[in-house]
Order: C-alpha cells, then structure tokens, then sequence
C-alpha cells in the first residue's frame, strides 16, 4: 500500500466496514466493538498521516488521480492539503467519539445505526478530501443519506419534520450548486478542482456559496438547524454541529474563494455583513435559548459566522483564524453535545428551568462541562481565544468594524456560555435532577477526556494548527495561487 | 415477381431466441401437466431471456460498424443490441419475479403469462431496430398486444381488468396517432425508410413541409404515449396501479427502454433537417412531464402509483438528454437507462412482495416498519428511493449529472435550472418513502399481514432485487466502462 492511498483509505475504510456490519449478523455487542474499532482505526491512519504530511511543501498531498468518466474530465481525485488534513483530523476524533458514545449509550438496532455512523465518516472524509468537484459534490449529498435516517429513526419525537426541512433546506443549497458546478466545468473543460482555472462569473459563485451558507448555516438560511440539533440524537447532532457544519465553511475556503476570487472580492462586504449578522444574531438566540442544545445550537451559528468572517477576510491572518476556529469550534461542539447527552441521560431534560445544581457530588461532569464551557467562551489561553483572535486582527485589517462586531459577538458568547454552565452546573437543584444520577462513568470519560485533552493541548499550541495550514505559512498567497 | 431478400439471420438471433422460447412456454401451457406448468414455463422464458442477452452481447461486439438488413427494413448495429441487452436483461428479472408473484388460481394461464412475457421483449427488441416506418409500427403493435394482455392476466382482479382495458384504449389511440403521422410523412417523402426520408427531405427541400411537420408531430405523440411523457401519461397511474406488479415492473423498465431509444433513432436518422423543431417539442415534452410528474406525485398515498408518476417524472429527465440531439445526449441517455430500469424494476419488485403479503395494496401507510421486517429489501428500497432522488447512491446520481451536463452542453442552461428545480421537489416523496419504510413503527400498520408468522422466503424476488441493486450501485462506480458501451451504440446515430 503506497502512502497516497491513505487518503483513499480514510474513505473507504469505514465505507467497507459500514456494509460489512450491514450484511454480518454479529451481536449487538460484536457489531458496536467492530464499528469503535473501525473508527479508532481512521485515528490511527491519520496519525500516521499527519505524521508524514510535509507542512511546507506545497501542492497536494497523498493525491490519487483517477479517471471516472473521461468525457466530461471527471476523476477520482482525492488528497489533502495542511487545512484538509486537519479537518480530516476533527472529522475521525469527532467521529470516534460519537461512534464511541452511541455504543455507550446502547443504541437499538445496532448494525444499522453503526453501518450508518460509519457510511457518515467516509463520506465527510470524501468531502475534505475531494479534488474533484463532482466527486466533492458526491460526497457533500452523500453524507445527507445517513444522517437523515439517523436523525428519522433514532431522533427525538419531532424527528420527522426535523429530517425533512434538513433535507429540503441543505438540497436546495446542494442542487443549486450542481447546476453552478456542472455550468463551471462544462465551460472551463474539466472538473478538477486542482487544475481548474478561475472563473469571474458572479452567479456560479453565488451558486456555491448558497450551498455552503446553508451547510454552515448562516442567517437567513438556519431554519433546518433548531429542529435538527434538538431532534438529532446528541452523538448526531455532535457531528452535524462539529463537523458536518465545517463541510460549508471548507467549502468557501476550498471553492468559492480559490476559485472565483473575482466575485469573493465583489460580494466581500455582503457575505462579511451576513457573516457578522449570524454572530451576533446567533448569539443573541443562543443566549435567549431555553435548554442546553439550544444554545449551542445557535453558539454553532455564530462560530459559522465569525469563522466566515476570517475567511472573507481575506487576509493571512483571517485564513488561519479560520482554519483554527474550525477545528477548536469543531471538537467544542462536539464535547458540548455530548456533554448535553450525558446530562439528558441523567435527568431527561435539558431545560435549564428544570436543570441546576449538577456540579454537587459529581466532580468529572462538572469539571469537564467547566473546562469546555470556559474554552468555548474563547477566555486567553484557549484554542478558540487562538482562533477567534487570529479572526479579528485578519477582519480588523480589512475594516475595523468587522473586528468591532466580532469583538461584540465574544462578549455574548461569554455571556450565553457562562449561563448555560451556571444554568447546569451550579444555581439550585432543578426538578430533575436527583442523587441517584451519577457522575459521569469510566466510558463516559473515555470519550470526553480524549477530546477535551486535545482542546487542551490546542489551547496550548493553537500553532500546530494556525502555523501547518498553509504552506510556507503564507495563506492569503497560497489561497491565491489556488493552493497549488 | 417478388424477390426474396437476403436474410441476415444472426441479425435478428435475440428475437428468435425470445420467441422461441415464448413458443415452447405456450406449448408447455398445453402439454405439460398443470403442476409442472408454472416451473417449466419460467425455467424456459428465463432460459430464453438468458439467451437473449448473449445473443445481444454478441451482437454488440460483432456489429461495430452498423447497417441495415433485411430489405433495409432491421438495424443490425450496437444501438439496437445494446438496448436489447438492456431489454432482455428486464425481462429475466421479471421472471424471476413472476415465479413467486404471478399468482392465479391453481396456476391457470401461468405458462401463457411467461409465453406473452418473451413474446412482448421479443416484440421491443424487434421495435428498438426497426429501420422503416413499417417495422416501426408492426413491432409497436407486436410488444403493446402482448402488454395488454399481460396487463388483464389477472382478470378475477377488477383493477388488472379495467387496466388492461385503459392500456388497450389508450394505447390504440397512440398507435393510431403513430399510424397516421406515419402516412402522412410516407405522403410527404414518398419513402418509409428512415434514411431515405432524411435524404427525400434533404433533396426535395421539403423541411418545414405542412404534411411533414403534422406527420413528426403525430408520430411523437404517438411514441410519447409508450414513454409515458406528459401530457401523453394519462393512462399511466391507472394502469401501472391496476396490472399484476410484476407486470408492472417490467413495464416501467422495459417499456421505456424500447419507446425512448427508437424515439432518440427515428428523430435522428429520419428528420434530422426538422431537429430545430423536435428539440423544442421534446424539450417541452420533457419539461411537462418534469412538472407534472413530480408535482403529481407528491400528493400520492398509494405506492404504485407514487412510482408511476415518478416514472413519468423520469421520462422527463431522459427525453432532456434526447432532446438535445447531440452525441452527448444519447450517450446520456443511453447509460440514464441503464440505472433507471435496474431501479424502477427493484422499486415495484419490492411493492409486489409487500402487497402479497398485505393481500391489499401497498400504501405509504401500510408500508411502516417493513425496512426493519424485511431488512435486505428495506435497504434495496432505501437505495432505489435515493437513486430515484439522484442522491449518489446509484447510477441514477449520475445520469442526472449526465443529462444536465448535455442539455447546458446544447447551450439550454434553463433545462439544466429546471431539472435541478424538479430534483429538489421530487426529494419529498422518495424521502417519504424511505420515511414510510424505516421511520415509522409498524404499529401504525393498518392491516395486519393476511399469514401471519414470519414472511415467505420468497428466494427468487431476493436475486431479482439484488441484481437490480447491483446494477443500479455498479452503475454509480464503472461510469466508464457504461459510457463507452453507450458511446459506441450512439456512435451509429448521425450527429
């Protein structure tokens, strides 16, 4: 197996165990051990990965090129740059642990919801990894089809509604953009994303983009994500928030402003004002919302926002910030959803008015819960305070107000952040919560202290990520050059 | 004195196949002893479909070049025996189907069923080479009789009577339409064969002939009607919901398959000077039954004919890729029917299981909690629904990328908005099936199954569907190897 088929592998492999635990009829136990392990497995491979990846080299990595259909140029052409392979990175922790979680938490009709979890992971490696826009398309709609069952057949009880405006929302941005892509490719005469020319043409750009503004989200185009986080499992809604998300906001980065950097330029102050609008209106909402998902529901709109702001940016500093918030944010979110599962497991809620007082005798809940709740709300020294400060000072270069309302927009997001940690953790003992909910348990710590671990140890180097983006650490030439 | 042609035997190998065997089931419907009928009849239809397929393989690698025999009356080229392959390929899931679904009282008219099974592909594989007006519309004639009657073969049933009954009047009214357009051209050219019609036209300068024009158009309509393309459906819900399911399944594939090719060789080999007109009126066509088929089947309860009107809303993607008239379109085209047929065939596959074991029709309602009862079919389902949806999970997700990429290649991107528009609305019911079949309990379940117990085995459904789920999931991955099959087919058609 030469190096370049790790990318390939990262794919395939969780693809190929998804169908083997659909067809072996192993136990509930045998198929939830199989899928953990598949899922450790896609770690083990991108360590490896990451450990071989040549940061300063530019051009891509562990590429694999291969015709799909010659006639119209379309290839199965996957590799990674710096920024890819961190998300590829969020995308298998993120991944594990919720895998990890669902078999914690025993969920019914295990080798479906397992097959489905894994089919999930290799599709959203495909879309980070994708250098070939039908192939990126294929795997953007591709991670629809297991997330939507997931959310329909193991959600709460307004799961069908929420399944559905999921779909149609994220469908409309995605075919939309089919039509943008198949319009770029026909004209350029290929659809490699790496060979590809630039084009000018405001309206595929603003094809694009709807697409990934409604991935993200961004206001005005949320209205799937309240229903979908609160309906979703909490493991699912992790990915959907942490990850899934990310796929909108790499999307701008990897086409809408490498490939059309006429129109980014023109729709700059556009995109940056509903960019901003999402922060704060996102902010605003996750501090009026009720319960824990809530709010970090609404939190996840906000970082869409301001890690859109860096990216519009345009400058080397928003880059990184970028890059960083979508990691940091990523495994955050992540922590904060199951931490969410966690406590609804506990109490059956995650009404604040029915929450509190969960800090007393359990120590692990409420220190981890503490930790990512005050990384979260980006206090100095944190991961996110790495990323969101690389974001003003990139925006503050473009116009100082941008900084000013992102600035504003961590000030709330201090505000909803220490709210929910009071709300749960401290204040006086809620209707639901009674001693015999125990602290968090060994498998419970298992996965948490992991990703916490690893938003430590971010908030202590926050440049393993912001200085290994981009090669010779020059984002705003190497985004120009098309990262080639 | 009339000279007898030189007949090209070889050329024609698939038909004579598939009617042979329809031959020696019918006899069997006489001879064998009733027990033995149903068994013999599918082993001998399922052996001549078999033979078909290689016949047509055969054909395809032998014919590279492509001509007329027979009196000029037949292609022998890879269009045709590539359509065939697809054809035949139908028609021996379909048997496998039918052995455990056509249900009749003590196995009455089972064998005539598998006879008028081979005798109706026998009759499309005839139709996709027909190179004359005449052949068109005897082969035409030839697969529609054999359908009605399939379509009534369960005439105890009242729904597979008056279906037989709709598809015969309307269909006849296609015929005739097809019939007349034809004399009307015959009138205008003085010619029946599609070349020489071409060439009559290029030399007399009759483009934009009164007689012509009225002549395509009819003839048009009349292939719409086989395709089932609005506004030309009508009889579609109806009679895809009255026939006996497999027969259905098999319609939904087959048919298309057949009208569609010829529909894409008549337009271009015969009036090729008239392509600024037909590619508007196919385009219209195509938009009409975009719409009304997905607009239609959103409302629609009953699985069948959810599938129909999908079925309608297909022909409408497939006739952009026609419409174009480029080498691309029918290459589109051409591997569009390649997923479609594997999924349309697996999708009603899978209704008929579910309705036998109802003994009642298949509602979305009623379809609750069957992906997790019947897991393998739940998913086969899962997959045809998605594909239906151009969600890539089957070969479907990329003839849609196909015809798309063709009609903005003819510079008609207001096809490519509305193709994509019709997408996104037809995502609601597909999603609705797979909603029905795994999100819903099966406590909802209205009417309990008439046996009881656990389902039947049902082995033979099983393989019919799996190679249905393997065509339609191969299809998304060998993209190459499909396309340059269907590019050499089309590499016949004058562009």
């Amino acid at each position: 197996m030469s190096v370049s088929s790790f990318t390939s592998v990262l794919i395939w492999l969780p693809i190929a165990g998804a169908i083997a635990i659909w067809i072996l009829p192993l136990s509930r136990y045998a198929t939830g051990s199989l899928a953990v392990l598949i899922s450790l497995a896609e770690v083990g491979v991108w360590i490896e990965q990451a450990a071989r990846f040549d940061f300063n080299r530019t051009g891509l990595q562990f590429s694999q090129d291969a015709p799909w259909f010659k006639d119209l140029h379309v290839s199965y052409h996957v590799g990674e740059y710096g920024f890819s392979l961190w998300l590829v990175g969020l995308t298998v922790v993120a991944m594990a642990a919720c895998i990890g979680y669902g078999f914690w938490v025993g969920r019914d009709r295990p080798r479906a919801y397992f097959g489905l979890m894994l089919f999930l992971t290799g599709a959203t490696v495909g879309v980070f990894v994708a250098q070939d826009l039908l192939l990126f398309y294929a795997f953007f709609e591709a991670m629809l089809i297991p997330l939507y069952v997931l959310i329909g057949v193991w959600g709460g009880p307004g799961r069908l509604g929420a399944t559905i405006k999921l779909l149609i929302y994220t469908m409309a941005g995605s075919l939309i953009m089919l039509a943008a892509l198949i319009v770029y490719g026909l004209k350029v005469g290929t659809f490699d994303l790496v060979t590809g020319p630039t084009s000018a043409s405001r309206w595929l750009f603003l094809g694009f983009m709807l697409a990934f503004v409604i991935k993200a989200p961004l206001f005005p185009f949320h209205g799937w994500l309240p229903d979908a986080y609160r309906e979703a499992p909490p493991e699912v809604t992790a990915v959907l928030s942490g990850v899934i998300a990310k796929a909108g906001t790499y999307g701008m980065l990897r086409i809408a402003i490498a490939k059309f950097p006429e129109p980014a330029h023109y729709y700059r102050t556009l995109i940056l004002a509903v960019a901003a609008a999402a922060l704060v209106y996102g902010s605003l909402l996750a501090f009026r919302a009720p319960d824990f998902r809530g709010v970090v529901a609404y939190s996840s709109m906000a970082q869409s926002g301001l890690i859109t702001l860096g990216l519009f940016s345009g400058t080397s500093l928003g880059y990184d910030g970028a890059v960083l918030q979508m990691i940091a944010h990523g495994l955050i979110s992540v922590s904060l959803f199951l931490l969410a599962g966690t406590i609804e497991r506990r109490t059956t809620t995650g009404q604040f008015a029915l929450l509190g007082g969960m800090a007393r005798g359990r120590p692990a809940l409420a220190t981890l819960l503490m930790t990512t709740g005050i990384i979260a709300l980006a206090v100095p020294g944190s991961a996110a305070f790495a990323g969101e400060f690389l974001i003003l000072a990139g925006s503050y270069q473009r116009a100082w107000w941008w900084a000013v309302i992102g600035a504003g927009g961590i000030v709330l997001a201090a505000m909803y952040m220490l709210r929910l940690i009071s709300a749960v953790l401290h204040e006086a003992r809620g209707s639901t919560v009674h001693d015999e909910a125990l602290d968090l348990r060994t498998g419970e710590l298992a996965l948490l202290v992991p990703l916490v671990g690893v938003l430590l140890a971010l908030s202590a180097w926050p440049a393993a990520i912001s200085h290994h983006s981009f090669a010779g650490d020059a984002p705003a030439q190497i985004v120009q050059e098309q990262f080639r | 004195m009339i000279t007898t042609p030189h007949v090209d035997w070889f050329a024609i190998s698939t038909i004579l196949v598939l009617l042979g065997a329809s031959a020696i089931a019918l006899l069997g419907a006489v001879l064998v002893p009733r027990p033995w009928r149903r068994p013999f009849a599918a082993t001998v239809a399922g052996l001549g479909a078999l033979g078909g397929i290689v016949t047509s393989v055969w054909l395809y690698v032998d014919s590279a070049g492509g001509h007329r025999v027979i009196a000029d009356a037949f292609y022998r080229d890879r269009w045709t025996a590539l359509a065939q392959v697809i054809l035949c390929a139908t028609a021996l899931v379909t048997v496998l189907l039918s052995v455990e679904h056509i249900v009749r009282n003590d196995d009455e008219h089972v064998a005539e069923f598998f006879a008028l099974l081979l005798a109706s592909t026998a009759g499309m594989a005839f139709f996709v080479g027909a190179a004359n007006l005449m052949t068109l519309f005897l082969s035409l004639e030839w697969f529609s009789i054999a359908l009605y009657i399939m379509c009534a073969i369960d005439y105890d049933l009242e729904g597979s009577l008056e279906a037989g009954l709709k598809y015969l009047i309307v269909g006849s009214f296609g015929s005739a339409a097809l019939l007349f357009g034809s004399a009307l051209v015959y009138g205008a050219t003085n010619h029946i064969g599609f070349v020489e019609i071409a060439s009559a036209v290029g030399q007399h300068g009759l483009s934009g002939d009164l007689l012509l024009v009225l002549g395509l158009a009819m003839m048009l309509a009349g292939l719409s009607f086989k395709s089932s393309a609005a506004p030309f459906h009508m009889w579609t819900p109806d009679v895809y919901v009255g026939a006996p399911t497999p027969v259905t399944a098999f319609m939904s594939a087959a048919t298309k398959v057949a009208a569609l090719v010829l529909t894409m060789r008549v337009v271009q080999t015969a009036f090729p000077q008239e392509a600024h007109l037909w590619s508007w009126a196919l385009a219209g066509i195509a938009v009409a039954s975009l719409v009304i088929g997905n607009f239609a089947a959103l409302v629609q309860r009953d699985v069948k004919r959810l599938l129909a009107y999908s079925s309608i809303s297909h022909a409408g993607f497939m006739l952009i890729g026609l419409s174009v008239g480029t080498a691309l379109g029918a290459r589109a085209l051409m591997y569009y029917l390649i997923p479609y047929s594997a999924m349309s065939f697996g999708a009603f596959a899978i209704v008929a299981v579910r309705e036998r074991e109802l003994g009642t029709r298949v509602t979305l309602e009623n379809l609750a909690g069957f992906g997790w009862e019947r897991p393998f079919l739940g998913v086969a389902m899962w997959f045809f629904a998605f594909g239906f949806a151009g969600l890539p999970l089957g070969g479907g997700f990329v003839g849609k990328f196909y015809v798309l990429s063709a009609a903005y290649d003819h510079g008609w991107t207001w096809l490519v908005i509305v193709g994509v528009l019709a997408t996104l609305v037809s995502l609601y019911y597909y999603l609705g099936i797979v909603r029905a079949i795994y999100m819903r309990p099966s406590a909802e379940l209205q009417v309990a199954p008439v046996s009881g117990g656990s389902p039947a085995r049902e082995p033979f459904v099983h393989v019919a569907v799996g190679a249905a789920l393997a065509v339609s999931v191969g299809s998304l991955f060998a993209v190459q190897p499909l396309i340059t099959l269907a590019k050499h087919a089309a590499s016949v058609l004058p562009f």
